[in-house]
């Protein structure tokens, strides 16, 4: 067992895990973060991806140990408060979701690429995206919700 | 108006700031314990000895079961009881659940349930279609055959005749949550179970059965699925009995999910299906008699194959009149996982068969197949607006005597050739093609009629719930699941516009088998026309209580009483519906009422495949346009154009997603996704690594979707259809425009002259790039 003191959205954590263990299973089964998933734990499916340093991040990929110093986002922390981030408000009002459980990682990765690349064209947002899988939506309700965000952003800046 | 509403899905909110909680995600008690399974490595033969005492002595370990363990019923089968939870001595495929591990973490039992040492005695495995048919290995003595008028006489006199066969592959779910359950023991041997599964009495029926108890004594709730596609209706009895029986074992709640590769190594998928066909047709290329034979791969157990088969028979017309028809389905036995509901449960199979016959006879005549496709068309209602007069005679039966009376297609068709430029489009691509010899683009338009109902009329019914607080507030259950789809939001409008009150005011809590008994599992699409309807019955029992008391109290007749607006207007008076429920309780009225539906008007003789199985048909047309590398097979969806028939829609955002994404889902099945076994009956494709669902990229450039507008000619609920499984369907286009592309690299376009062309391409599903390569050297040999 090793002790790793980090910062998940904002606040300090520290836990105890043990060195086998992914940041994915420390934050589902240690931290009470619930809200990245796992739909592979092969890296291939993009449900569990977090936000470290910036950078879209398999968290099924990386070992909790790993997380040392880092500061982590997921997706409890998108939201300022009861203040939706403009991505969960384009994604529930072009219903970019239905079983909604693709919708933590997708958020998180494109809040990443917002961040980097305020004005993506379509064909970037479909690169970006093309290690997060959704088996439900068929995928055009959530670029257009990416679309209309990235737009309404650049206006508010 | 809260129904026809484009709102949100109702947990929207939850899903957005990840606090939505699938059942892996419910914070366990303390102490809960993980389970896994051992499994089998061989397809068939008998375990000759099974050593788990390396199983037993691993770290975090608790306990370990076997067959021998199980304290009563060990099976999981929603057929025939040829299930078994756990082996008893004979295995049936590789992936086979061998013994159970209970230890304290999933981890733990992950790594645990590798260590057993398992000798077989190994049979040879039947593993293909080829094989089960040279065994006679299948289900249900021998092939099952409807035929309609005498289609052998009507092939031989026909002008024209085609033949041929085509592979039809299966198709993984790939629900991204993965099959999961939680027991938690309750005082009294009783047994609380959280699944995610489309079938929560299912659930409970096994679990009671596994520990002999009576059904009252076991409870099974559902909040929602990540996804379930037919892979939750029958495929989560396994976890959900090893739960109950562990934590009736040790005492302790338990929790089992399946990891991916365990989950699509152990799980049932879409059947997959070989089609022969011989068509007759006449030179105009009007069908005469259709013979097709259906080869069905049922895996080891029977699962819902059965059914899925007959319903494969019953989509074998899909929008076309058939004159003489012959349908022989073959349900064939094999050592693999056991195939199982998927979206459209063999419907789409089906569909696939007629299809081809069309392209093909399309590309005999050298004519543009959406031409033989409206030829072949059921004639429209004798009422219906928008088709030619010459279409309006009495309606066309069914191969199986169902008069077809609410065809849509001539309408929607003519709309979606007008609104995807299918003509001037076709033509573009006609000489897009001559002049460029690698790549090669398609088109093609396919319609869908899809049968709504249960086949098994027994499970067209449903119950709910709904209770009124004295503040106004109203609460509800029903029987069915939320999956994604939007069920829960769609009855929730339903509730709002009984009682006239905004949807803020009406919560559904999670499916719950205590709340609503003897539920049928969601599926077969019938989601929200049977539960909204049993939710609105409920609402008008209360409503009508409401008015009565109400008009009492105010001096007038219940026939006065309004309930619109978030108020109750009695006569001249006006309450705050809240104040309204306060005055009935306070006057002690029943504010809680229970509400049922059964469909009406169906009748179904499945042995003599005769009847009215369908309540009503749901329908749609779609449009794709393909290119193709033809020196590597490459292809991609260029563009896809979508009418959809959802009647009067409930909740069009709703309805809309379920459309692209079942048109995804549909393309992705027929084109990428690819199940390989191995010679030994090895599933290859385990992992989404090998097993290829559509990604964003493959998402079509353009992409153009509309429902059709237009109300249900039967009473459901508010005039919508039902819209889960049909679209997955339309996706057969993609397939079809393949096939013109590949057509293309064969000769003339199949705009010039009778005889002409190359030779038919022929293309088997999936058609991934190998398939289409090869077929692109056929045509150019
Ligand atoms: S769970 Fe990490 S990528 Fe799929
Ligand atoms: S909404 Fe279900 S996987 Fe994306």
């Amino acid at each position: 067992m090793i002790q790793v003191s980090t910062t998940i959205n904002g606040d300090e954590h520290q836990f105890v895990c043990d060195p086998r263990e992914t940041l994915l299973d420390v934050l589902r089964d240690r931290l009470g973060l619930t809200g990245a998933k796992e739909g592979c734990g092969t890296g291939d499916c993009g449900a569990c991806t977090v936000e470290i340093g910036g950078r879209p991040v398999c968290s099924c990929l990386m070992l909790g140990a790993e997380a040392e110093g880092k500061e982590i986002t997921t997706v409890e922390g998108i939201a300022d408060g009861e203040d939706l981030h403009p991505l969960q408000v384009n994604f529930i009002k072009h219903a970019a979701l239905q079983c909604g459980i693709c919708t933590p990682g997708i958020l998180v990765a494109t809040k990443a690429l917002l961040e980097e690349n305020p004005n993506p064209t379509e064909t970037e947002v479909r690169y970006w995206l093309a290690g997060n899988l959704c088996r439900c939506t068929g995928y055009d309700k959530i670029i257009r919700a990416v679309m209309e965000t990235a737009a309404e952003m650049r206006e508010n800046a | 108006m809260s129904v026809g509403q484009a709102t949100a899905h109702d947990a929207a909110r939850l899903h957005v700031t990840g606090q939505a909680r699938y059942v892996d995600d419910i914070p366990a008690p303390k102490g809960t314990l993980s389970l896994a399974f051992g499994l089998c490595e061989i397809a068939r033969g008998r375990i000759a000895a099974m050593d788990i005492a390396a199983v037993r002595a691993a770290p975090g370990v608790v306990a370990v079961l076997v067959a021998g363990d199980l304290p009563a019923a060990n099976d999981v089968s929603p057929s025939v009881h040829d299930e078994p939870l756990l082996a008893e001595g004979e295995v049936f495929y590789l992936g086979q659940p061998l013994f159970l591990v209970v230890a304290e973490t999933h981890l733990a039992a992950r790594k645990a349930a590798r260590l057993g040492v398992v000798s077989y005695e190994e049979l040879p495995a039947i593993l293909t279609i080829d094989d089960a048919l040279a065994a006679d290995s299948r289900f249900e003595g021998g092939a099952v055959i409807w035929q309609q008028g005498d289609a052998s006489s009507a092939l031989a006199g026909a002008p024209r005749q085609v033949q041929g066969q085509i592979e039809i592959g299966g198709q993984e779910h790939f629900y991204l949550e993965g099959q999961a359950a939680l027991a938690l023991p309750q005082e009294g041997g009783d047994m609380v179970v959280h699944s995610s599964t489309q079938h929560p009495t299912e659930i409970q029926h096994k679990v009671a059965e596994a520990l002999a108890l009576p059904m009252h004594a076991v409870r099974v709730e559902t909040r929602r699925m990540g996804g379930g596609f037919g892979g939750k209706e029958s495929q989560g009895n396994a976890l959900a009995v090893a739960c109950a029986v562990a934590a009736r074992a040790t005492g302790r709640p338990c929790k089992m999910r399946y990891d991916r590769d365990d989950d699509m190594v152990i799980t049932g998928k879409r059947h997959d299906f070989r089609i022969a066909y011989r068509a007759g047709f006449d030179d105009e290329g009007r069908v005469l008699a259709v013979d097709f034979t259906q080869y069905a791969r049922c895996g080891w157990a029977q699962d819902l194959s059965l059914p899925v088969c007959d319903r494969a028979m019953l989509h074998a017309d899909n929008a076309y009149y058939l004159p003489a028809v012959r349908i022989e389905s073959h349900r064939l036995k094999t050592h693999t996982q056991s195939a199982t509901a998927f979206r459209g449960f063999g419907g789409p199979q089906g569909m696939v068969g007629i299809e081809r016959v069309m392209d093909h006879i399309a590309h005999a005549l050298g004519k543009d197949p959406v031409d033989v496709r409206r030829l072949n068309f059921y004639a429209a209602p004798a009422d219906g607006a928008g088709m030619r007069i010459s279409d309006k005679v009495k309606p066309q039966e069914t191969p199986y005597g169902q008069p077809v009376e609410d065809f849509e297609l001539h309408g929607m068709v003519e709309a979606l050739l007008a609104s995807s430029d299918y003509a001037p489009r076709r033509a573009a691509i006609a000489e897009w093609n001559a002049a460029n010899p690698i790549l090669k683009k398609g088109i093609a338009l396919t319609p869908v009629k899809f049968g709504i109902s249960f086949t098994l009329t027994h499970l067209n019914q449903a119950g709910a719930l709904v209770h009124v607080y004295q503040d106004g507030s109203i609460h509800m259950n029903h029987g069915g699941t939320e999956m994604g789809q939007g069920l829960f939001q769609k009855v929730a409008q339903v509730a709002a516009q009984a009682f006239g009150v905004g949807l803020e005011a009406v919560k559904i809590t999670a499916t719950d088998t205590a709340k609503v008994p003897n539920t049928s599992a969601t599926a077969a699409s019938s989601g929200s026309d049977l539960n909204g309807m049993a939710v609105k019955a409920a609402c008008e029992t209360i409503r009508d209580r409401m008015a009565e008391h109400l008009a009492e109290l105010h001096q007038t007749k219940p026939e006065e009483v309004e309930f619109e607006g978030g108020e109750v207007r009695i006569g001249s008076t006006k309450l705050p519906f809240a104040e309204a429920a306060q005055e009935c309780y306070q006057g002690r009225v029943s504010l809680s009422a229970t509400g049922f539906y059964k469909t009406p008007k169906i009748t179904w003789d499945r042995v003599k495949g005769r009847g009215r199985p369908f309540f009503y048909f749901a329908y749609g047309a779609a449009v794709t346009e393909v290119v193709i590398d033809t020196l590597t097979g490459e292809n991609r969806i260029l563009r896809a154009d979508i009418l959809h028939d959802a009647g009067a829609s409930l909740n069009p955002a709703l309805d809309i997603g379920q459309v692209e994404g079942g048109y995804v889902q549909g393309a992705g099945w027929l084109t990428t996704e690819e199940l390989v076994w191995d010679g030994k009956g090895r599933l290859r494709t385990h992992a989404p690594s090998t097993y290829k669902i559509p990604a964003c990229g493959d998402r079509p450039d353009v992409f153009n979707v509309a429902l059709w507008d237009a109300q249900n000619r039967e009473e459901t609920i508010y005039r919508s259809k039902a819209v889960g499984e049909p679209p997955l369907m339309l996706g057969i286009s993609a397939l079809m425009a393949l096939s013109d592309a590949v057509a293309a690299c064969g000769g003339p376009s199949s705009s010039e002259a009778i005889g002409q062309q190359g030779p038919y391409p022929a293309l088997d599903a999936p058609a991934t790039a190998e398939r289409v390569f090869r077929a692109v050297q056929r045509v150019q040999a």
